[in-house]
């Protein structure tokens, strides 16, 4: 198995934001980000922010497309976000967490992906941009005369978690399709000075060797990003030292070859929302 | 520092009382248990809320064995008080998060600025096997802040009390709390 560093460009213009892709290589971010994770009383609701830009947490691009976030609740079934609304630069949504346990909140996809070159030089390619995968039109979609055809499996993944009373574990399983994290550790449970264990898998195997970017809120004030690239193991295991409390934006990309034919490419990529509390 | 001094003295006390207790073979009793105590400082503040206080007892690695006492807005309607329940972080995540509130016997009211006491369960005392135990006082204030201090004890294998840490000086939301048999 390959672990290979995609660049930003790449990753932007391939996967993750087809849609959007037409912007020069800043290192757009997507992130759900909610108020607060750990919550009680009763029936109490969470706020939830979501958008894709440059800084960690501060929206300043685009706003989260609303149509693709969903929310699970304690028994991993959907619920409805309520007041959801997007402004110019984010998506504002309120997660109401009546019955105690964990929810989850997510914007995920995976399919097959296709480029070409056209008989007469141009680039070909489906789904096309702002499209969803249709895996069962793909082949039909791709001409007879194409060039240099690249079929490839993607997937993505950004989500966050967030826990009313005691965190469960069960609902926040792996489904086993594409770039996703086993939370061995919870992600509702961490506390800074404390090593949090989880583990990559693709497709429901471990994501071996695969780079993790973990990067703190409050990035617009300092220097430096302070990113911290961590790598996991041959069993996809991570180890995650918080140092500090505060929101962390986690983000995970891996490729290799061993797709299933037709696609000869596969890759994912993970995005989480982590809140640390001071110990 | 003074909690040093403190601790040294109540060493000394423990020792003398562990001795006794072997010479008289009596058994534990409540009058020789730890008791703890409490006090909530006069703040300063524009906006003063009474702190949410949630004080129990661990083993030497932090896990939990009994709540003794959390004191928080019981008495709102629909139990709107237990909403700020995690700001007591620690408790909320070895205990509370678990519970059904309100406990009986564990719950109670917001306290008032003043030094309060807390007796140890006779209960949670009878089950302690030898070995080194925490008194954790934890206590958040809305629109305030956090503060969490631990005191220390140890059951011989008389089933004698003897104080590690007996008084530490909280800085923020908590003023002395103390550690006594």
């Amino acid at each position: 198995m390959k672990a290979t560093k995609m660049t930003t460009a790449a990753l932007l213009s391939a996967v993750v934001f087809a849609s959007l892709s037409s912007t020069p290589a800043h290192a757009h971010r997507a992130w759900i980000l909610p108020q607060v994770t750990v919550v009680a009383g009763d029936e109490p609701m969470v706020s939830l922010e979501a958008a894709i830009s440059n800084d960690i947490f501060v929206a300043d691009y685009r706003p989260f497309n609303a149509q693709s976030l969903l929310a699970y609740d304690h028994a991993g079934q959907p619920i409805d976000l309520e007041n959801v609304h997007s402004g110019r630069f984010r998506t504002l949504a309120d997660l109401p967490l009546t019955t105690p346990g964990t929810y989850r909140v997510v914007s995920a996809s995976a399919g097959l992906n296709a480029r070409w070159v056209e008989a007469d030089g141009t680039r070909g390619g489906f789904p096309g941009r702002g499209q969803g995968f249709d895996d069962d039109a793909l082949m039909d979609a791709i001409p007879e005369h194409a060039d240099n055809v690249q079929i490839s499996q993607v997937s993505r993944r950004i989500e966050t978690f967030i826990t009313h009373g005691a965190p469960r574990f069960d609902v926040i399983e792996p489904t086993g399709r594409g770039l996703e994290m086993r939370y061995v550790t919870h992600p509702n449970d961490l506390f800074s000075g404390e090593t949090a264990y989880f583990q990559l898998l693709i497709d429901g195997e471990p994501a071996a060797h695969t780079n993790v970017t973990l990067i703190k809120d409050g990035m617009r004030y300092r220097n430096q990003q302070q990113d911290l690239t961590i790598t996991s193991n041959s069993n996809g295991e991570l180890q995650i030292p918080f140092a500090e409390p505060g929101m962390y934006w986690l983000e995970a990309r891996y490729e290799d070859e061993q797709a299933q034919p037709p696609a000869t490419k596969r890759s994912g990529s993970y995005v989480v929302t982590l809140e640390v509390l001071p110990e | 520092m003074l909690s040093d001094n403190l601790t040294a003295l109540s060493t000394l006390r423990g020792a003398f009382i562990f001795a006794s207790l072997i010479g008289l073979s009596v058994p534990v009793s409540a009058s020789t248990a730890p008791a703890i105590s409490i006090e909530i400082p006069r703040l300063q503040v524009a906006e003063y809320h009474r702190p949410y206080i949630a004080v129990w007892l661990s083993d030497a690695s932090q896990q939990r064995i009994a709540d003794i006492a959390v004191w928080y807005d019981v008495a709102m309607a629909r139990d709107e008080g237990s909403k700020w329940l995690p700001d007591l972080r620690q408790w909320w995540r070895r205990s509370g998060r678990s519970l059904t509130l309100p406990v009986d016997g564990v719950s109670g009211a917001t306290r008032p600025v003043g030094t309060h006491h807390i007796d140890m369960p006779q209960h949670i005392l009878d089950q302690l096997e030898p070995g080194d135990y925490i008194v954790h006082i934890e206590a958040a204030r809305e629109v305030g802040g956090r503060e969490h201090l631990q005191l220390k004890f140890s059951v011989n294998t008389q089933g004698a009390f003897k104080i590690n840490h007996s008084t530490l000086q909280g800085e923020h939301e908590l003023g002395r709390v103390t550690l006594s048999l």
